[in-house]
This record gives C-alpha cells, sequence and structure tokens, in this order.
C-alpha cells in the first residue's frame, strides 16, 4: 500500500517537473520525488527488517538539503539577470 | 690479428660517419684524407690478416663480433669468416679501393659535393667488406643490399640531372629484381639446412634433395643475374656510367658487379652438385660474353664501351664458374680488377683531360698529349685482350682451357668472345689515343695530362696488370698456380684437370694467335685504312644500326614490363584510389554531417525540454533494466 503511495507520489513529482515554469514550483516538484523515494525506501526496510534503508533515507535527506541550498542560490542569481522565474526565458544558449 | 678482423669494416665505417657528419666542415684535403687513411688502415689490417692466414694451418676462422638474432627457433650469430676466399676479396676491395679514393681526390677536386662522395665511397666499401667477411647468408645479404643501395647513390650523385636519376633508380630496381631470387634461396636453404651459416649448410649439403639444391643453386644464380648484370638483367650497368667514372671504376668494375661471382664461389658446393645449375650458369655466362662484346663493337662512348666489356668480363667469370674452374674465376676477379679499374681510371684521365667530352669520334691523337694516361691505358687493353706476358693472357687462358674440357661448343663461343675483346679494345686506343685529334679547337688548347693524384693509381694498376699474371702461373708449365693452391680448402667437391700437355699448349696458343690477329686486323682497319665510326646513325647498315641500338633490348622492356606496369598502376590509380577509397573517405565525413544536423535539434536551451529528457531517459533505462531481465 506504501508502494502505491510513493509511487504516486514520484509519478506526480516527475509531471510536476516536466510540466511547470515556475522554478520555485520545480525544487518542489523535485523535493517531492525524492520524498516518495524516502517513503518507499521506509516502507521496505520495515519489511525486510533490515535497518540499511532508513539509515540511506537519511543520506538522501541530508543531500536533499545540501541541494536545495545550492538550487536556491542558483535561482536567486538567474532572479537578479533577467527579474523572473520562468524557466522558459533561459534559452540563451539556444541554437 | 685475424682476431681483429672487424677492424677492416669497423675503419670505413668510422670514415663515413666522420665525413658524413662532418663534410661539409672541414677542408677538402682533410675530407679526402680521412677517407682515403681508413681505406688504407683497411688494407693494412687486411694485409696482415692475409698473411697470418696464408701462415696459419687452420683455413677456416670464424671471429664472432657479437651476438645478433639470438630467439628460440632462430639463432643467427654476427660472425666473420676469414679464409682464403675473403681474404683474397678483401685485400682487392682494400687495395684498389684505396687507389680508387686517391684518385678520387684528384678527379672530384672541383666538384662541391666532394665530401658527400667520400662519404658514400667509404659507406660503399664498408658494405662490400661485410658482404665478403659475413659467415652466413644474411650478412652477405645485408652486404648486399648494401652495396646496391651505394650503387644508386654513386650513380645519381649529380642529381641535379633527372637522367642521371633515372639510370641509379634503375639500377637499383634491377638489382631488387634478382634480389628476390636471392631472398627466395636464403629462405629455402634454411627451410632446408634449418641454418644460414656457411660452415654448417656446407657441411650438410649432401643430406638435402637434388632437386632442392638445384632449386636453391639457381635461385641464388638470379641473385648474381642482377648483381653482376647478367642476362637479362644486365641492362643497368651501361646506363650506371652516368656516375662519376672513379664510381665506375669502383663499383662496376671491380668490387660491387663481382659480389655475383664471389657468392657463387662460396656456395661452390650447390653447384658442384647440380650439373643444371652450373651448365646455366655457364650457358648465361658466355652467352653474355658473347652479347655483351658484340655491343660493345658499335658504341662510340669511352665509358659504354667499358661498361659492356665488364658485362662481358663477367660473363666469361659466370663461365669459368659454371665449368667448375672456381679458382679460375676467382683468379680473372682479381685480374678484371686490376686492368678494367686501371682502364676506367684512364678513361676518366682522358675524359678530365678532353674537358668532359666522352665521344671517341671527337678524340684522337693524344698519345702525344698525355703520355701517362696512353702508356697505362696501353698496357691496360694489352692486359683485357690476353696478350703473353700480361696478367689477363693467364686468366683467360685458365678459363678457356677449363671450358674446352667441358664442351668445346662453349670454348668457342668463349674464345670468339675474347677475340671481339681485343677488337672493340683495341678499337678504342686506336681511335682515342692515335691519328689526328678530331676535336673542337678549345678541345685542343684543354688538352693536359692529369695530376698525380690521378698518375700514380694508374701507373700502380698498371704494374699489377703486368705482374698479376704471377697469381696463377699455368701448371702444365710445371710452375706453381698460386690461386688454384691458396682456394682448394674452400672448394667442396674438386674437379680435376685431364687434359693432355698437347691439348693445352694448342688451346694457349691458339688463343694467343687469335688476339694477335684480331689485334692486327684492328689496326688495319683503323690506323691503315682509318676506318672511323659514323657520326650519325643513318650512315650505319640495317644490322650495324640494330647492334647499335644495343638489339633494341632498352625498348624491349619498356613495352613488355614498364608500360603494362604503367597502365596497372593507372588502373589502381583512378578506380581503387580516386572512386573507392576515397568515396569512402569523404562518405564518412559527409555522413558525420548528416546525423550532426539531425541531431542538432536536441539542444534547443529549453530547460523543461530538457528536465523531460532526463526524465524520459531514467524511464527507458528502468524499462531496459526490466526487459533485459
Amino acid at each position: 500500500m506504501y508502494l502505491l503511495l510513493s509511487t504516486v507520489i514520484f509519478i506526480i513529482g516527475a509531471i510536476g517537473v516536466m510540466a511547470r515554469r515556475n522554478t520555485i514550483i520545480l525544487f518542489m516538484c523535485i523535493e517531492l520525488m525524492l520524498n516518495a523515494v524516502n517513503l518507499l525506501l521506509v516502507a521496505f526496510s520495515v519489511l525486510h527488517k533490515d535497518p540499511n534503508g532508513q539509515v540511506f533515507v537519511f543520506f538522501i535527506m541530508a543531500v536533499a538539503a545540501a541541494e536545495v541550498a545550492v538550487g536556491l542560490a542558483i535561482l536567486t542569481m538567474i532572479y537578479r539577470n533577467i527579474k523572473s522565474i520562468d524557466t522558459d526565458l533561459l534559452g540563451n544558449l539556444k541554437n | 690479428m685475424i682476431k681483429l678482423v672487424a677492424l677492416i669494416p669497423l675503419f670505413p665505417l668510422i670514415g663515413f660517419i666522420i665525413n658524413g657528419f662532418f663534410g661539409k666542415k672541414i677542408s677538402k684535403g682533410l675530407s679526402g684524407s680521412i677517407a682515403s687513411l681508413s681505406i688504407f688502415a683497411s688494407f693494412v689490417v687486411s694485409v696482415l690478416v692475409f698473411m697470418e692466414l696464408q701462415a696459419s694451418s687452420q683455413k677456416e676462422n670464424v671471429v664472432s663480433v657479437f651476438s645478433w638474432i639470438n630467439s628460440d627457433t632462430l639463432k643467427i650469430p654476427f660472425e666473420f669468416l676469414v679464409d682464403p676466399l675473403s681474404t683474397v676479396f678483401l685485400l682487392i676491395i682494400t687495395g684498389i679501393g684505396f687507389l680508387i679514393h686517391v684518385y678520387s681526390v684528384g678527379y672530384m677536386h672541383d666538384d662541391e659535393g666532394f665530401a658527400r662522395f667520400f662519404t658514400y665511397l667509404n659507406l660503399f666499401v664498408f658494405f662490400m667488406l661485410l658482404l665478403v667477411l659475413g659467415n652466413n647468408y644474411l650478412i652477405t645479404f645485408v652486404g648486399w643490399e648494401g652495396v646496391g643501395l651505394c650503387s644508386y647513390l654513386l650513380i645519381g650523385f649529380w642529381f641535379k640531372n633527372t637522367a642521371y636519376n633515372n639510370a641509379a633508380k634503375k639500377a637499383f630496381i634491377m638489382n631488387r629484381i634478382g634480389d628476390l631470387g636471392f631472398l627466395l634461396g636464403i629462405i629455402l636453404i634454411f627451410v632446408t639446412y634449418g641454418s644460414i651459416s656457411y660452415s654448417e649448410v656446407f657441411n650438410n649439403a649432401s643430406l638435402a634433395s637434388p632437386s632442392t639444391v638445384t632449386a636453391i643453386a639457381l635461385l641464388l644464380f638470379i641473385g648474381a643475374i642482377g648483381k653482376s648484370a647478367q642476362l637479362p638483367l644486365y641492362t643497368w650497368l651501361p646506363d650506371a656510367m652516368a656516375g662519376p667514372t672513379p664510381v665506375s671504376a669502383l663499383i662496376h668494375a671491380a668490387t660491387m658487379v663481382t659480389a655475383g661471382i664471389f657468392m657463387v664461389v662460396r656456395s661452390n658446393v650447390f653447384y658442384s652438385m647440380s650439373a643444371v645449375a652450373s651448365e646455366t650458369v655457364a650457358v648465361v655466362g658466355v652467352v653474355t660474353a658473347l652479347f655483351a662484346a658484340t655491343i660493345g663493337v658499335f658504341q662510340t662512348d669511352i665509358k659504354k664501351i667499358l661498361a659492356y666489356s665488364t658485362v662481358s668480363q663477367l660473363g666469361l667469370m659466370f663461365l669459368a664458374l659454371g665449368v667448375g674452374a672456381y679458382s679460375s674465376a676467382v683468379f680473372h676477379v682479381t685480374t678484371h680488377a686490376f686492368f678494367k679499374a686501371l682502364l676506367f681510371l684512364g678513361a676518366g684521365s682522358v675524359i678530365h683531360a678532353m674537358g668532359g667530352e666522352q665521344d671517341i669520334r671527337k678524340m684522337g691523337g693524344l698519345k702525344g698529349k698525355i703520355k701517362i694516361t696512353f702508356g697505362t691505358m696501353l698496357i691496360g687493353t694489352i692486359a683485357i685482350s690476353g696478350i703473353f706476358p700480361f696478367s689477363g693472357f693467364f686468366s683467360k687462358d685458365e678459363i678457356l682451357a677449363h671450358t674446352y674440357e667441358h664442351s668445346p661448343i662453349l670454348w668457342l663461343l668463349g674464345t670468339f668472345a675474347s677475340m671481339l675483346t681485343a677488337f672493340y679494345m683495341f678499337r678504342l686506343l686506336f681511335l682515342t689515343f692515335f691519328g689526328k685529334f678530331r676535336g673542337t679547337h678549345d678541345q685542343e688548347h684543354h688538352l693536359h695530362e692529369s695530376p698525380s693524384s690521378m698518375t700514380i693509381p694508374l701507373i700502380i694498376l698498371a704494374a699489377l696488370s703486368i705482374l698479376g699474371g704471377l697469381l696463377g702461373l699455368p701448371e702444365f708449365w710445371h710452375l706453381p698456380n698460386w690461386m688454384h693452391h691458396n682456394l682448394e680448402p674452400i672448394i667442396k667437391r674438386p674437379a680435376y684437370s685431364t687434359m693432355s700437355h698437347e691439348t693445352e699448349w694448342t688451346l694457349m696458343i691458339l688463343a694467343v694467335s687469335a688476339a694477335l690477329a684480331v689485334i692486327y686486323f684492328t689496326y688495319l682497319m683503323f690506323m691503315k685504312y682509318k676506318v672511323k665510326p659514323a657520326d650519325k646513325e643513318e650512315q650505319l647498315r640495317p644490322w650495324q644500326r640494330v647492334i647499335y641500338n644495343k638489339y633494341y633490348v632498352d625498348e624491349l622492356y619498356d613495352a613488355v614490363i614498364r608500360r603494362p606496369l604503367d597502365g596497372l598502376s593507372k588502373l589502381f590509380y583512378k578506380f581503387f584510389d580516386t572512386e573507392l577509397i576515397d568515396g569512402i573517405v569523404n562518405g564518412v565525413g559527409s555522413t558525420v554531417k548528416v546525423i550532426g544536423s539531425s541531431v542538432r535539434y536536441l539542444q534547443n536551451g529549453n530547460i523543461g525540454f530538457y528536465l523531460m529528457s532526463m526524465v524520459l531517459g531514467v524511464v527507458f533505462i528502468v524499462l531496459l533494466t526490466f526487459l533485459i531481465k
């Protein structure tokens, strides 16, 4: 049951990443995917009575935090440059 | 001193390196001296080695220099063999080589490539020494190829002239054709006997089947045909006269072209075992002798006459080899080296005096103006015609006597070739030195005797041409034949002469009388009746024109070999190279362009697109993982 929930959350996150233009929403969807995976790991860890899964969840959370920090820094820099957070406007490398 | 035999090729090698790297920076005198002294040093060591060998009873001395090829299945050490045959050749090469080096100092005096000339000459002597000293076929082959290379470098010495370059290329390529046979012979020897060292192969020679031995002998002989300019691979030698005259004297008279003879004598056990191969050698030899002699009769360039004479004399040497008279062949090599080098150097002196003119139709009456050259060339001409008591008489007579024993027909052909030799050589002498001068006024003023650096070698060689006969006095005169006794240890299956003394006397007297008759006839023709060679080709009768054009052999080779090859190479160029391979290469290029222009659209700068492709990619990989299961 947690399996299904986790998969659904992951898919929502994935579609969100593909379809949204607002950068902050983009980050939130990435976090959603990560958390979905966390949920899955914990569920399996309980199922197999193996603590390794939950330890790995800690790792993921730490990494996610770091990644968000960097991501928001990049977002800030982009905003300073183009005064917007619409990803469609970031096409300067085109052609 | 025999242990130090490695010094002999070492000195010329050092001379080559010094002149090669520093030749342009040192004076001409120093450059020439270094080159000549290195050969002289080799000569001194050769004499010491020779004397030690004569005194010793051990006639076969193997001196190891270094371990060369040393693998499990193939062991070829770099060894020198000091024995009667190699020491005789050592003396010829270093002795005459030294005289020619000294001569070249005078002859090449005004040439700006002076140091380069001596570099090549020293390198040539080095390779030639390797050739005769090696104890196995591979070292000999290295020397063989090396002298071919030096021949190419020296023929094309004045490289700014395209015709000379072509002559050099012709010499080298024709040599290579012969070398193919030689190499196949060596491979066959290795496959049959498991080794290519002389001692191992010759001691076990009889273990192979007769047909194998014949095959080996014939293949090796093909190499000799190329190197020693026999039919059909002889056309390079007359063209090789494009090189400076000392080159013609050293390489194309005294040493390189005798490499074929050397190789056959060295391998004499095979030829003794195979009658087929020996007959082939004899027939090729005598036919070449006759053929070349006829061409020589009509030539008008002084060096070309001598070139055809060389081909003819080499033919006589091969005739000797073919009838089993190995020591006679080596004897003739020695005497021929003396008088042919003399004749070539003398011709060089004449050309020098004439300011570069080589056409005998423009010469005449030179005997008063260049006395030393005339005197020495007279001696050389008498020697080559085989008149007693000059050296040529003894060696040629020995060859013809042994030939008569084997086959009177071959003897007749050989004698006829000798008569032609006397004819065209005296023709050369009479037209060049006697009569009235037929050149231009400027040439007449320019006439002068050559410097002593050129005349002294001439005098020394003339003395050798007179005295050389002492090396091989006829046995039926109850006089010692040193050459025969010296070479006895290396002739593996000696054949003894069974001719009666009467026959030998008859042959000898016949030969001398024939030569004298021919000389008298030549005298009548050119001196008394003042016959002159035609100035233009149209004045010749048809049969004379054919011979004058060297039987059109060059044209034949051109039509039969060169043109088809040219056509084939054009075909390969047009079709295979241009269309096929260029097509493939260009095709690869255009394919890359096409792929590139279609893949370009993946990079559109749209972040949403990138994210979507990432997700899709992950999905794809996961699906693959499941599918691979």
